[in-house]
C-alpha cells in the first residue's frame, strides 16, 4: 500500500501541472462591444470599469483592453460595477444612459459577468449578450449539458438502490475518482508522446477512467458490500459503510493531490463555438454528444441484451429472479462495475467543462440524489429525466435567483417532489402489505 | 355463548344480528390491479370469523384495510356504530380493535415483558413531560406489570420474562403478539394467519387460546390458510377470492359451495361465470343434512 | 529506532491527547451525539443532516447577539426555538414517509441552511463567509477563570476554553441523565418500539408519527444546544464549519460508543477526539523530526490524515464491530434474525 502510494506521488511529480489561466478566477468580467456600421461587432477599447461594495467602497478599477474585455480579482459578495461614459470610443454610447452600473454577484471561483449594452450614434446597435432569449438559450442549453453530465452519476447510483437497495453515499467519490483517473491518464500520454493531438489524449484518458471506474466498482463488491450482503448486513448499516468509504476516499484523494484545481491539458485555453445563439465549448460539445450516445447504450443494453434483462428483472424482484435461475449476485457485481465506469465518465466530463478537485464529485452527489429522487428510485429513465430536469432547473434558474443559489432551488425542488410524490416522476407507486 | 346465526343466510354481505364491524363498497387497486373489492360484510359481535381464501385473494390487504394501515380507493366501515373511514391505526387500537401480523412484529430488542407494557392502553408515562418524573407514573407501571405478568402465566411466556423478545421461537412469537394485543382489552382482535410458521407442538395451544378469548367475550377474526384449524375453531367463515368475497357461511356450508371449490382448486369453467357466482351469492341453501359433514 | 523514538516529546502528546480528549470539540461533539443518539439510536430515525441542527442553533444565538443586539439568554432561547422550527420543518411533512426519505431531505436541509448562511441574500443577518464574531463576550464575563493559561499536569486549557468545557460537559452530563430518566420511561418504550417496528408501535395505539416528531425535537434541540456550545467557545459562526462531514463525525462518534446507549456519545466523543489527537500528534512530531520523509507527508497532510483516519474508522467500526466498543455482540445479532 505504502509502496503503490508512493509511485503515485512520484507519477504525479512527473506529470506537468498545466498553469493556471492567467486572468483572474474570481472575480468580475466586464465585455464591451458594439455592432459597427457592417454588424460586425467591433470591442470597446480603454473604456474605465470600476468596481464598488454594495456600500459603494471602491475595490478596484480596469480598462478594457483590445478584445474590449477586462477581467477583475475580487472577494466573494454583492458588487456594483460601473463604466466610465466619458471614456468610451467616440460615438459609441450607453445605449440606457441611465444604466451605467450594475449589481453583480461574485460565487467562490467564478467570473460573474456585467453587461452593457452599448450603442453606436449611428443607430446601429447593441451588445447582443443582453438579449434574454439569447441567455434562455444559452442557459437551456447548460442545463442540459450539466444534466447528461449528471445523469452519467445518476444512472449507476439508481441501479444500485434498484438491484440492493443501498443508498451509495461513495458514488460522488467514484465520479472524483475517475476525473483524477483520466487527469492522470492524460498526463501520462502527454509524458510518453501519445499526445499528439490534443483530443486524442483526452478520449484515451477518458476510455482508461472508465476501465479504472469500473474496476474499482467490480472491487468495491466483491471485496466490501457483497460480503455485507452475505452477512446480512442491514442496509442502514452498509449505508453508512459507503459514507465510510466516501470519507476516506475523498480525504485520500486530497492527500495524495492535494487542494488546488486541476484542468484538463488537452482542454484548457479553448474557445467557446457559436452555434446560433448558442455558445458551447468543442469538448462540452464532444461530451455531450458522448454522453447521449453512452445512455442510448446503456438504454438498449437494459432493453434488449440478456444481462440488461438480467439486471432490471433483480431490480424488480429479486427473489423472483433468484428463483427464475438469475445469478443475483453476478448481476449486482455488474451493476457494481457498469455505475463505476458511468461515474467515472461523468467525472471526466464534469470535469473537462469545469476543474478537477477532490470535492468536485461530493459537490455533485446532492444534484445526483436530487435528479435520482425525482426520477423514482431505481428507474434508469426516470434518473435521466430526473437529472435533466435538475440540470435545467438550476441553470434556468438563474434568471430568477442569485446564482449562488442556484443549487438550493434543485434542493428544495427534491424535498417537494419526495413529499407529493414520493415515487418520483416515473417510479411506480409501490404495493404495501 | 356466541349468538345464534343459525337464522342468517349463509351468502356473501348477509346481515348479521349483532354486528361489531359492518364493511361496505371496499375498493383498492394497485395500479390497474384491483386487490380488494368487497360490496358487504358485517362481522358479528363475541363469535371466531375465519377469513380464507387462496393466495393472492387480498385477504392480507383487505385485514390492513379494516385496520387502517392501507387507505381504501372508497367504500366505509363502521365499528361498533361508529364510522372509523378516517380513523388511523393507532385510533383504532384505542377505540378496541387490535390486530397482529402475518410476519410476526416482536420487537425484537425489547425485553418480553417491555413487549407485554407496551400493550397496555392510556399510559401516563407515554407523554413526554410526564415521563420525566417517575412519580407520576410508576403506580401505574406496577398495575400494568402485574397484568403482564399474569397474562404471560396464562401464555406460558413468563419464564421468558426479561429475554429478548428477538430471542423467542417463531411460535412463542405469535404467542407474545396475541398477549401483547390483550394488553389494550381490545374488543376485536384481528389476526393475520396465527398459525403460520409455528411447530405443531404449540397450535394445539394457540388455538386454546383463541377460543378463550371468544369465552372473554371478544370477537376474533383471523386469516388462516389450513382448513382444519377453520374447521376446529371457527364460527363463522368469510371466503375471498380475487379481492371479492365469494361465500359466507359456517365452515359445514362452506367446503361444498362451487364457487369456493372453484376458487381453491382453479376455475375449470368459463372465467365470467365464476365472477357471477360471486356477485350472485349462489350458494345452494343447505339440505336438511347441513349439519353433519364433520360428524 | 529507539534513538529516534527518544527524540519525540511523548509527554506533550499525552499532555495534547488528554485536553483534546476533554477539550471544546469533544464536549460539543458528545453533546451533538446525544441528539443523533435519540434520533438513531432510540427512535431509529435516519438523520443524516444533524450538522444543520448545530447551524441553526449556532446562527441562531449569533445573529440574536450580534446582528437584532438582543439580550444574550435570549439568544440561547432562539437558537433552541430555531432547532426546534427546523424539527418542525423537517419532521411534519417526511415522518410519514419512508426512512430513507429522511436521510435524503435532512442532508439537502443540511446543505441548504450552509448555503444560506454563506449566501449574499442573507448577508445582512450573517455576514456571509465571514461570519459573526461579536455575539461571546457577554458569556465569558461570567467566567470565573482570569489566568491566561491553566496548565495542570496533562490539561492544557486557556482560561474561555476552560470555562465553557466546564459548563459543557456539566450540561451534557446532565443531558445524558435526561436520556437516561426517559428510556426507562413508557416514552422511552415506545420511542425503541418505533425503532424496532412502526407498524407493531402503531398496530398497538401509539401514534408513531407524533413520537417521531417528539424525537426529532427533542434530538435538533440538542443538536441545537451542541451547536451554540461550539460557535461561543470559538466565539464566532461561519457557515463553513456546518459541512455535511461534520454529520458523519457525529455519526462516527456514536458508534464508536454504540448506538443506543446513554453514555456512549460522551465516552465515544472523548475515544473519538483523544485518538485523532493522538494520531496527528504522533504524526506532526515524526514529520518535524524528519522521520517520515516530506514526499510521503507534509505538515499539511498530517492534518487531511485526520479525516482519512475518521473515515476509514467508520468503515472498519461498521463492518466489523458495529455495536461499537462497549455494545453487546449479542444485542447486534438479534438484528439479523
Amino acid at each position: 500500500m505504502a509502496g503503490l502510494m508512493m509511485v503515485v506521488v512520484a507519477f504525479l511529480m512527473a506529470v506537468p501541472f498545466p498553469a493556471l489561466g492567467q486572468e483572474a478566477e474570481q472575480g468580475i468580467r466586464v465585455k464591451l462591444q458594439y455592432r459597427d456600421a457592417q454588424n460586425e461587432n467591433q470591442p470597446a477599447v480603454g473604456v474605465t470599469v470600476l468596481v464598488a461594495t454594495a456600500d459603494g467602497v471602491e475595490v478596484g478599477s480596469g480598462v478594457t483592453g483590445e478584445t474590449g474585455e477586462v477581467a477583475l480579482a475580487t472577494e466573494t459578495g454583492r458588487f456594483k460595477v460601473s463604466i466610465d461614459p466619458s471614456t468610451l470610443p467616440e460615438g459609441i454610447t450607453l445605449k440606457d444612459p441611465a444604466a451605467a452600473s450594475r449589481d453583480v454577484t461574485v460565487d467562490t471561483g467564478r467570473l460573474a459577468v456585467a453587461l452593457f449594452p452599448l450603442e453606436a450614434s449611428d443607430g446601429a446597435v447593441i451588445l447582443v449578450e443582453s438579449d434574454t432569449m439569447r441567455r434562455v438559450l444559452q442557459l437551456i442549453t447548460e442545463g442540459i449539458k450539466l444534466g447528461l453530465f449528471l445523469a452519467m452519476g445518476a444512472i449507476g447510483l439508481s441501479l444500485i438502490f434498484g438491484t440492493t437497495g443501498l443508498v451509495n453515499f461513495a458514488h460522488a467519490e467514484m465520479v472524483t475518482w475517475g476525473m483524477f483517473a483520466a487527469f492522470m491518464a492524460e498526463g501520462f500520454a502527454t509524458a510518453i508522446g501519445l499526445g499528439g493531438s490534443k483530443t486524442f489524449s483526452l478520449a484515451l484518458a477518458a476510455v482508461i477512467a472508465m476501465v479504472v471506474g469500473g474496476a474499482t466498482g467490480w472491487l468495491l463488491d466483491a471485496v466490501l458490500f457483497s460480503r455485507l450482503r452475505k452477512r446480512g448486513t442491514s442496509l442502514i448499516s452498509q449505508m453508512v459503510v459507503s459514507i465510510g468509504l466516501g470519507i476516506l476516499a475523498r480525504y485520500v484523494i486530497l492527500y495524495v493531490f492535494g487542494g488546488s484545481s486541476r484542468f484538463f491539458a488537452s482542454v484548457s485555453g479553448q474557445r467557446a463555438m457559436k452555434f446560433g445563439l448558442v455558445e458551447i465549448t468543442a469538448s462540452d460539445l464532444i461530451s455531450v454528444g458522448l454522453s447521449v450516445g453512452v445512455l442510448v447504450l446503456v438504454g438498449l443494453a437494459l432493453q434488449r441484451t440478456r444481462i440488461g434483462r438480467a439486471m432490471r428483472a433483480v431490480a424488480d424482484n429479486r427473489d423472483l429472479a433468484e428463483s427464475s435461475g438469475i445469478d443475483v449476485q453476478r448481476v449486482i457485481r455488474l451493476v457494481w462495475a457498469v455505475g463505476g465506469a458511468l461515474a467515472a465518465l461523468g467525472g471526466v466530463f464534469l470535469g473537462q467543462a469545469d476543474q478537477v478537485q477532490w470535492e468536485s464529485g461530493t459537490r455533485v452527489l446532492l444534484l445526483i440524489f436530487a435528479g435520482v429522487t425525482l426520477g423514482g428510485l431505481g428507474t434508469a429513465y426516470g434518473a435521466l429525466v430526473g437529472c435533466l430536469a435538475i440540470g435545467m432547473g438550476i441553470q434556468v434558474s438563474t434568471l430568477f435567483i442569485p446564482s449562488e443559489l442556484k443549487n438550493l432551488g434543485a434542493l428544495f425542488l427534491m424535498i417537494f417532489v419526495l413529499l407529493i410524490r414520493p415515487q418520483g416522476i416515473l417510479g411506480r407507486k409501490q404495493r404495501i402489505g | 355463548m356466541p349468538a345464534d346465526l343459525s337464522s342468517v343466510a349463509p351468502e356473501p354481505g348477509s346481515a348479521k344480528p349483532d354486528p361489531i364491524l359492518q364493511v361496505e363498497g371496499m375498493r383498492r387497486s394497485f395500479g390497474g390491479l384491483v386487490a380488494v373489492d368487497v360490496e358487504k360484510v358485517e362481522i358479528q359481535r363475541g363469535i371466531i370469523t375465519a377469513l380464507i381464501g387462496p393466495n393472492g385473494a387480498g385477504k392480507t390487504t383487505f385485514f390492513n384495510l379494516l385496520t387502517g394501515f392501507d387507505e381504501p380507493d372508497g367504500g366505509t366501515r363502521v365499528f361498533d356504530g361508529k364510522n372509523i373511514d378516517s380513523k388511523t391505526p393507532h385510533q383504532l387500537a384505542r377505540m378496541g380493535m387490535v390486530r397482529t401480523f402475518q410476519l410476526t412484529k416482536s420487537l425484537t430488542k425489547l425485553s418480553v415483558i417491555d413487549n407485554m407494557k407496551l400493550g397496555a392502553k392510556g399510559q401516563r408515562g407515554e407523554s413526554f413531560l410526564v415521563s420525566i418524573i417517575p412519580p407520576l407514573w410508576s403506580a401505574q407501571e406496577r398495575e400494568i406489570e402485574a397484568r403482564a405478568d399474569d397474562l404471560l402465566r396464562r401464555f406460558k411466556l413468563d419464564h421468558m420474562r426479561e429475554q429478548y423478545a428477538g430471542t423467542l421461537s417463531g411460535g412463542q412469537r405469535k404467542l407474545l403478539e396475541m398477549a401483547r394485543a390483550l394488553m389494550s382489552s381490545p374488543s376485536v382482535i384481528c389476526l393475520d394467519e396465527p398459525m403460520a410458521g409455528v411447530n405443531p407442538a404449540l397450535t394445539q395451544s394457540l388455538l386454546e387460546h383463541v377460543k378463550s378469548l371468544r369465552e372473554e367475550g371478544i370477537t376474533v377474526i383471523f386469516v388462516e390458510h389450513d382448513m382444519d384449524v377453520v374447521r376446529d375453531i371457527s364460527d363463522w367463515v368469510v371466503v375471498m377470492a380475487e379481492g371479492r368475497v365469494i361465500a359466507e357461511g359456517p365452515h359445514e356450508t362452506i367446503g361444498k359451495n362451487q364457487a369456493v371449490i372453484d376458487a381453491y382448486l382453479g376455475a375449470h369453467h368459463d372465467a365470467d361465470l365464476d365472477l357471477d357466482a360471486g356477485e350472485e351469492a349462489v350458494i345452494p341453501p343447505p339440505e336438511d343434512s347441513a349439519n353433519g359433514e364433520e360428524e | 529506532m529507539t534513538v529516534l523514538l527518544a527524540a519525540v516529546d511523548w509527554g506533550q502528546i499525552f499532555k495534547l491527547t488528554v485536553s483534546s480528549s476533554l477539550g471544546v470539540d469533544a464536549m460539543v461533539f458528545a453533546m451533538a451525539a446525544i441528539g443523533l443518539n435519540i434520533h438513531f439510536g432510540y427512535t431509529g430515525l435516519l438523520n443524516f443532516g444533524h450538522v444543520g441542527f448545530m447551524a441553526v442553533g449556532g446562527y441562531g444565538v449569533g445573529v440574536a447577539i450580534a446582528t437584532w443586539g438582543l439580550n444574550p439568554y435570549l439568544g440561547l432561547l432562539i437558537g433552541i426555538v430555531f432547532a426546534l422550527i427546523l424539527a418542525l420543518l423537517l419532521g411534519l411533512p417526511t415522518l410519514r414517509l419512508r426512512a430513507d426519505y429522511l436521510a435524503i431531505v435532512t442532508i439537502a436541509a443540511s446543505e441548504i441552511i450552509r448555503l444560506l448562511a454563506r449566501s449574499t441574500t442573507l448577508r445582512p443577518w450573517t455576514r456571509g463567509t465571514e461570519g459573526l464574531n461579536e455575539f461571546a463576550g457577554e458569556f465569558y464575563n461570567l467566567s470565573p477563570f482570569d489566568k491566561n493559561l491553566y496548565d495542570w499536569g496533562p490539561f492544557f486549557f486557556t482560561a474561555n476554553n476552560l470555562f465553557i468545557v466546564i459548563v459543557g460537559w456539566i450540561t451534557t452530563v446532565l443531558m445524558a441523565l435526561l436520556v437516561w430518566q426517559l428510556m426507562r420511561s413508557p416514552w422511552g418504550r415506545v420511542l425503541k418500539a418505533i425503532r424496532e417496528d412502526e407498524d407493531a408501535a402503531r398496530a398497538l395505539g401509539k401514534n408513531a408519527y407524533w413520537y417521531k416528531l417528539q424525537a426529532l425535537m427533542l434530538g435538533g434541540a440538542i443538536g441545537g444546544a451542541a451547536g451554540m456550545f461550539q460557535v461561543i467557545a470559538k466565539s464566532t459562526v461561519q457557515p463553513d464549519t456546518f459541512q455535511p462531514v461534520i454529520t458523519f463525525f457525529i455519526w462516527t462518534v456514536l458508534v464508536l460508543g454504540g448506538v443506543g446507549r446513554v453514555w456512549s456519545p460522551i465516552v465515544g466523543s472523548m475515544i473519538f477526539w483523544g485518538l485523532l489527537a493522538l494520531v496527528e500528534n504522533i504524526l506532526r512530531q515524526f514529520v518535524n523530526e524528519g522521520f517520515i520523509s516530506s514526499v510521503i507527508m507534509d505538515s499539511n497532510q498530517v492534518g487531511i490524515f485526520r479525516f482519512i483516519t475518521v473515515g476509514l474508522g467508520l468503515m472498519t467500526l461498521m463492518v466489523f464491530r458495529p455495536q461499537g466498543i462497549f455494545g453487546s455482540r449479542e444485542e447486534m445479532a438479534l438484528d439479523a434474525r
